[in-house]
């Protein structure tokens, strides 16, 4: 790979006594859309946590933008989390500010830009997500997706160079979900950002990235394009891309340390 | 699973609480910044909190104007000495009953909104949201609202004391006929700028820095569920009075 932002080698991480990633390791290329794909609960927003600096590993390093985030200070971590913009999965908007105001608060904390200004990007971002006019509204007057792509607006308002999205189509309609997945590809692509996003949606991270890594049971199994994934012999790869219910991926709760149910091949 | 070392002992637990809170109370106070965006948001949770709970506090300090003025008249009337009703109705209120019950109803009030407010905004992923923006939500959420509340209590107190002594009069001399100019000069004479209204004033700028507190931490650290929030709420009430009150011995004991 040639200019890996985020590099994850060898990184473990337990809650408890419960193995939630077992010596994973990715690197995750400059300007691409990436996706970390994996049944529910196997740890995919975990790495999204990881990586934002919000968990530290037990074991392995987490470099991002050049920094290792886990050594970080909280101030030098706040520093680094400029350059990082996340969608959560709910879009998280701050209920008491109308939507003109959550997507300048990132300007008006990390910027000393004018009023003008502040209004001239604000609108910019919205018309990017087609939502100029929606400016005044409360954040409980706007459907799940309008709340999304508000979120996605906030996310990136800052210009930075990695957007992190958690679950971003969860909830939504198919022609949202594909208005969604449009503007990641979009904003990415236009900003040069690199994005990774965690997802069980199959059909539409084949759509949309460049890349997808698959974890189970802790560990990650697979990697490589959607199309090559699709026609990988792995059964749990198998399994997990054709949603079959018997296969090496167990739907059941797996107590503490046992992360053996999958045999990566 | 590992146990934390608090978890098994109950005795160390609410120590180790303590700890905890006062480490977060270093973080908000060593977040202060004297910028425009705190006094601001400052201002704007005073309203919210503060100037919001005024006419609560303004119906129960005039009612307990009223009934103050009614037990003291009976009692006092027994020894013939119904005249001194202000200064017994003025004591008890500046030095004692304004400041608690006003910490006690702005607990109820405004505590519980705000312990629901940040455990509510922890629970929806905002607090999350603004830490991954870079923004420090000890600062931005807590902060104002500690500071709010510090400001609003002595304030309230302040109102529900006059309206208190508006009950008093109403009842002592609209409703008992006492002669309005001995129940004022009484209360002139016989309340310390000192020890009777500065005592009040303290009382009321420990109790809204600790009923702000209880809440603010609490919300805080509320488990990001309904039940978390539930629990927070009903918390900030339980602890700030209990505490009201063991302060507003501690204090009456150095101030007496």
């Amino acid at each position: 790979m040639k200019d890996p932002i985020i590099r994850l080698r060898n990184v473990s991480f337990k809650r408890d006594d419960k193995v939630i990633l077992d010596d994973v390791s990715m690197d995750i290329e400059r300007g691409s859309i990436v996706a970390i794909m994996g049944p529910s609960g196997v740890g995919k927003t975990t790495i999204l946590r990881l990586i934002s600096g919000q968990l530290h590993p037990a074991k392995g390093s987490i470099e991002v933008n050049g920094n290792e985030v886990s050594t970080l200070s909280h101030r030098q971590l706040y520093e680094c989390r400029k350059d990082i913009g996340v969608l959560l999965q709910n879009g998280a908007l701050f209920t008491d500010l109308t939507v003109f105001e959550n997507i300048a608060t990132p300007l008006r904390e990390h910027t000393k830009l004018s009023e003008e200004a502040i209004r001239e990007r604000v609108l910019a971002k919205l018309e990017s997500v087609g939502l100029l006019g929606t400016e005044e509204l409360m954040p409980d007057s706007l459907s799940g997706g309008m709340e999304r792509r508000v979120a996605l607006a906030r996310a990136v308002i800052l210009d930075p160079k990695i957007v992190l999205f958690d679950e971003p189509m969860t909830g939504l309609d198919p022609i949202a979900m594909s208005t969604v997945r449009r503007l990641i590809r979009k904003t990415n692509d236009e900003l040069g950002l690199t994005s990774v996003i965690v997802t069980h949606n199959v059909n539409q991270m084949n759509k949309l990235v460049d890349h997808c890594y698959i974890l189970a049971a802790a560990k990650l199994i697979a990697e490589g394009s959607p199309q090559s994934l699709a026609h990988n012999e792995d059964p749990a790869v198998d399994q997990f891309m054709n949603g079959r219910v018997d296969g090496p991926i167990s739907y059941k709760y797996q107590k503490a340390t046992d992360s053996k149910t999958v045999n990566p091949s | 699973m590992k146990i934390h070392w608090t978890q098994k002992n109950k005795l160390l637990a609410p120590i180790a609480e303590t700890g905890h809170c006062g480490i977060f109370l270093f973080r908000m106070l060593s977040s202060i910044r004297f910028e425009r965006g705190l006094l601001m948001s400052t201002l704007q949770q005073t309203y919210l909190i503060g100037a919001r709970s005024l006419v609560i506090i303004m119906i129960c300090g005039f009612f307990v104007g009223m009934v103050l003025s009614l037990q003291s008249i009976n009692a006092l009337q027994q020894f013939g000495a119904s005249d001194q009703v202000s200064l017994l109705v003025g004591k008890s209120l500046f030095r004692e009953l304004g400041p608690v019950l006003t910490a006690l109803l702005f607990a109820g009030r405004a505590g519980t909104s705000v312990a629901a407010e940040i455990g509510l905004m922890k629970a929806t992923s905002q607090i999350e949201a603004m830490q991954l923006m870079a923004i420090d939500p000890v600062q931005r959420i807590a902060l104002p609202r500690f500071l709010a509340g510090l400001l609003s209590l002595p304030l309230l107190t302040a109102m529900f004391n006059a309206f208190a002594i508006l009950g008093a009069v109403v009842f002592s001399i609209g409703v008992m006929g006492l002669d309005p100019g001995i129940f004022w000069s009484k209360l002139e004479s016989g309340i310390y700028f000192g020890k009777d209204f500065m005592g009040g004033v303290w009382k009321s700028v420990v109790f809204g820095g600790l009923v702000s507190l209880i809440a603010v931490y609490f919300g805080y650290y509320a488990k990001p569920t309904g039940e978390g929030v539930g629990t927070a709420t009903t918390r900030t009430v339980v602890m700030s009075s209990v505490l009201v009150l063991i302060f507003d011995f501690i204090m009456t004991s150095f101030l007496i």
